[in-house]
């Protein structure tokens, strides 16, 4: 049976090496801060994690605050694809491929996330089930850890069999996608709830152990990966000739104003619950927006937060400057950093400030920890590049097994 | 030396999981492949072994064996590692007495000694928390560095902490591949040679009793310890995450933990809880007894009582 | 009064020095009072207690001056010898005597006239401190070395508690821990280069 196995890779690897100034300027500069990540993790992989900021008391940090960012960018690209395939919507259809392309991209950004932090990362096959010893009974790492790989494998399978299929100038069967893409809606669900669970299930931090934590997860989640497509729908509409009419990004920009609402509304539940009632258990939340008797280092990163998800809020909500491209762009950039920071730093660091024993230790990545997560940031932005790179010729038609030939 | 008696999972035969652990090498990352080619036997075969619980006999006596071979080379001293089973009908239970403790941390540093902890970086299994006597057993507003020329001072009082060894372990709990576990003597204890270093145990812990390795760890060659245990006070390596056993290289046989002997006031018991006659029950029976952070039902064997 | 006990722990250490010597189970060195687990197989059958030795002192027995010097049971200061010690154990109602034997001087001595070896002390102290003595008798207050499912040894009161000043004595801390701040991977280059240059 001819596949067009053999036209697709030389083809594909053809259109990797084309491009214009831009494309390698943007590849080049990627490869240089890949570079640069690998060398500092390599100063971390030979003289430990005390490279890192990271200490007995603040043992999880911008790593695992990355890491669970990137899960909400994986588990937001099915805010795509329910409308698409489910209800046949035409206008996202096109580009929902491009979301679960996101959502590939940022699983292995994950992993990374997750290996970069581990004191042993070439004992990851002890986490191989059957070969090493998963612990699914009760540990949610290790579920989350089945949860992101069977994602990641979904959104590949599912990806791949669309692309592949339409490289041979075939339609997608509907027969196998569509379950998969069903099958795929609770699965990024799962994944991000599941890793809010990692940190929800611990009594010992009180500031996790809250039951708003997982819907808050989805919903910041909801808001932070569609800014990310409304921006790429931009860029490829003005470099490529993909099609993206403006009443898809403006819907995107709707439902984002929605769960924006959601996002912010049990934000201020938790910090009303916390400082209204008064307990011990009101010190993280002080932490984060107030500072300790003088230790106060991620203050304006609690505020910043807040602040980027009110104004991207209005900005999104408000007819006007929703389809106003400047403002759009703007409350786009705002969102992703508003969830950024809620993530990276708001999340991790005051769940362990102050620690079990009420120890306040000012944890702040350390410079290997930026440059490693830069490297591993720009390992998602290349792999995502490449991915378009041919995925996009093949949704116009461009590249199929005639032209290939 | 007594051997482990008992192999917990006779099921898994040896053949299966040889065949699954070069199947591994498929998915091995690129560290694991150039282990293959490049390295000796010993560094392979520290690569693929298997958890604690998983090894047989003869398994076991290997990796024993290879990790003295290794603490040789790194340490070149003769260190001996075990593996002895836990007693029967046996469960250990400690007792702090809160209104003894001076607060001169003698038991901090005997544990490092005993336990081969880490002297740079530093790793303390035994935090001694110092807290004003008119804010009662405050954990916010303690303080683990008071420094003054004498202890106690004035208008304190003194609370070690280390591992609570608890009934329901949240660390436990969160491995994801069952790096830790509670013995059945109720010791939680850490194979390190299967830890991923994930941390997820340290932030599961109520009371930081969970150590991390973050560079490789130093003891000078003259204080090694050299009587440990494989899931005990063997040295460790960067990267793999160590706690407080109740010192078991010595309450396996027989010997009461060091914090207990170094004590200079006596405020630290120790026992079987499963001995009615033990000092631990008899404490349990006399004084009142409490469990750190009792709300969060993790069902601690540490307990602190006041003996006055 | 012959025990020269300046502080509890350095009473212990000596102590533990003097097990040391003659007790196969302990094994100590200055600065480690801790049992070496060298001697694996020699867990005892049953629990048994051994309460250890009180003491050794320059001036025991005491009636080798006592016995030449009469005896004065008036109240008072002491000039000549014995001037070191600091009574403050309910020094309002007790003197010497109240503990020492007038007519037997090697000997304690009950409230109710029995006489006591130095080494039952704890009976003595036990007249006053009831509670205390039960819980130390329990294994509750007090220390206890060795074997926790075998031979112990136990410490008597005097190990602990000056019997003239019983309040338990300050002592200098030990070191507090690196704060997380200060645990830096310089200090481990430094540990490097110092492995390096020296030979």
């Amino acid at each position: 049976m001819n596949m067009h196995l053999k036209e697709f890779i030389i083809g594909s690897i053809k259109l990797l090496f084309q491009g214009s100034k831009a494309y390698w300027a943007w590849v080049s500069t990627l490869l240089i801060l890949i570079a640069i990540g690998i060398v500092s993790y390599y100063g971390q992989a030979a003289n430990g994690l005390i490279t890192t900021s990271m200490r007995d008391q603040v043992s999880w940090g911008f790593y695992i605050g990355n890491f669970t960012f990137m899960v909400g960018i994986a588990a937001a690209a099915i805010m795509l694809v329910i409308p698409a395939y489910i209800y046949n919507w035409k206008p996202i259809k096109e580009i929902v491929i491009l979301g679960e392309l996101l959502a590939i991209s940022a699983i292995v950004m994950c992993l990374l996330f997750i290996l970069v932090d581990m004191g042993h990362p070439e004992r990851f096959w002890h986490m191989i089930p059957g070969i090493g010893k998963l612990r699914l009974g009760q540990s949610i790492l290790a579920w989350d850890s089945l949860a992101l790989t069977f994602y990641l494998i979904l959104n590949f399978i599912i990806v791949s069999h669309i692309l592949f299929r339409a490289f041979r100038i075939k339609d997608y069967s509907r027969k196998y996608v569509i379950p998969l893409i069903l099958l795929s809606v609770p699965a990024g669900i799962a994944i991000h709830t599941i890793t809010a669970f990692l940190y929800n299930g611990i009594a010992a931090r009180p500031f996790w152990n809250s039951a708003i934590l997982a819907p808050k997860f989805l919903a910041s989640a909801f808001c932070s990966g569609p800014a990310i497509m409304i921006i790429l729908f931009q860029v490829l509409r003005k470099t490529t000739k993909l099609q993206i009419e403006n009443r898809a990004i403006w819907t995107l920009a709707e439902l984002m104003a929605y769960t924006m609402f959601f996002n912010l509304f049990l934000t201020g539940a938790e910090i009303f619950k916390e400082v209204y009632s008064n307990t011990e258990h009101r010190v993280f939340t002080e932490y984060l927006y107030f500072g300790i008797e003088g230790h106060n280092k991620i203050v304006p990163f609690g505020w910043l937060a807040i602040i980027f998800d009110v104004i991207a809020f209005v900005l999104f909500l408000v007819p006007k400057t929703r389809k106003n491209f400047i403002t759009l762009n703007i409350g786009a950039v705002l969102i992703y950093l508003g969830v950024y920071i809620e993530k990276g730093i708001g999340l991790i660091i005051p769940g362990f400030t102050p620690d079990v024993l009420g120890e306040i230790y000012e944890y702040f990545p350390s410079t290997t920890e930026i440059l490693v997560t830069v490297g591993i940031f720009s390992t998602g932005f290349l792999i995502y590049t490449l991915m378009l790179k041919v995925a996009v010729p093949i949704i116009l038609g461009e590249f199929n097994y005639k032209k290939a030939q | 030396m007594k051997e482990r008696k008992k192999i917990l999972h006779p099921h898994r035969s040896i053949e299966r999981r040889d065949f699954m652990k070069w199947m591994a090498v498929g998915t091995a990352s690129i560290a694991g492949l150039s282990l293959l080619s490049s390295c000796d036997s010993d560094k392979r075969e520290a690569f693929f072994q298997d958890q604690f619980k998983e090894l047989d006999e003869n398994e076991l006596k290997a990796v024993l064996e290879r990790l003295e071979r290794g603490y040789k080379k790194e340490y070149n001293a003769d260190i001996e590692v075990n593996a002895t089973a836990p007693m029967d009908h046996v469960l250990f239970g400690y007792g702090l007495d809160l209104s003894k403790c001076i607060g001169c941390r003698r038991c901090v540093y005997a544990c490092v000694e005993e336990n081969n902890q880490s002297r740079n970086p530093e790793v303390h299994w035994i935090k001694v928390l110092e807290m004003e006597k008119d804010k009662g057993a405050d954990l916010l507003h303690s303080d683990v560095y008071y420094n003054p020329e004498q202890v106690p001072e004035e208008g304190h009082f003194y609370m070690p902490v280390q591992c609570q060894q608890c009934k329901n372990a949240p660390c436990v709990k969160v491995c994801p591949v069952e790096a830790t576990w509670t013995e059945p003597d109720g010791i939680v204890v850490v194979d390190y040679d299967w830890c991923l270093g994930c941390r997820n145990c340290m932030s599961a812990c109520p009371y930081g009793a969970r150590k991390f390795n973050w560079a490789s760890p130093e003891i000078p060659q003259e204080e090694i310890n050299i009587h440990t245990e494989y899931l005990g006070n063997r040295p460790r390596a960067k990267g793999v995450v160590e706690k407080c056993t109740f010192c078991i290289q010595r309450v396996r046989q027989g010997l009461y933990p060091a914090c207990v002997e170094i004590c200079p006031v006596g405020s630290r018991k120790f026992g079987n809880l499963l001995d009615e006659q033990s000092e631990i029950r008899t404490i349990m029976k006399n004084k009142r007894v409490f469990i750190l952070k009792e709300e969060l039902n993790t069902q601690p064997k540490f307990y602190y009582f006041y003996g006055t | 009064m012959p025990v020269q006990l300046n502080r509890g722990i350095i009473l212990v250490s000596l102590v533990l020095l003097e097990i040391t010597a003659c007790n196969p189970f302990i094994q100590a060195n200055q600065d480690d009072h801790i049992s070496s687990p060298q001697h694996r197989d020699s867990v005892a059958d049953s629990t048994k207690l051994i309460p250890v030795e009180t003491f050794s002192s320059d001036y025991f027995p005491c009636s080798d001056c006592h016995s030449e010097i009469p005896l004065n049971p008036q109240r008072r200061e002491l000039v000549e010898m014995h001037d070191d010690i600091v009574f403050d154990h309910d020094s309002e109602n007790r003197w010497c005597l109240a503990c020492h034997n007038e007519s037997n001087r090697d000997s304690l001595v009950l409230a109710g006239g029995k006489l006591l070896g130095f080494n039952e002390s704890y009976k003595l102290c036990g007249q006053c401190h009831g509670p205390k003595i039960r819980d130390w008798k329990l294994g509750i207050h007090g220390k206890r070395t060795g074997q926790w499912n075998g031979q112990k040894q136990y410490l008597l009161c005097v190990h602990c508690h000056d019997p003239h000043s019983p309040k338990f004595k300050k002592l200098q801390p030990m070191p507090p821990p690196r704060r997380p701040e200060d645990i830096k991977i310089d200090s481990i280059y430094e540990r490097e280069e110092k492995d390096s240059t020296s030979p």
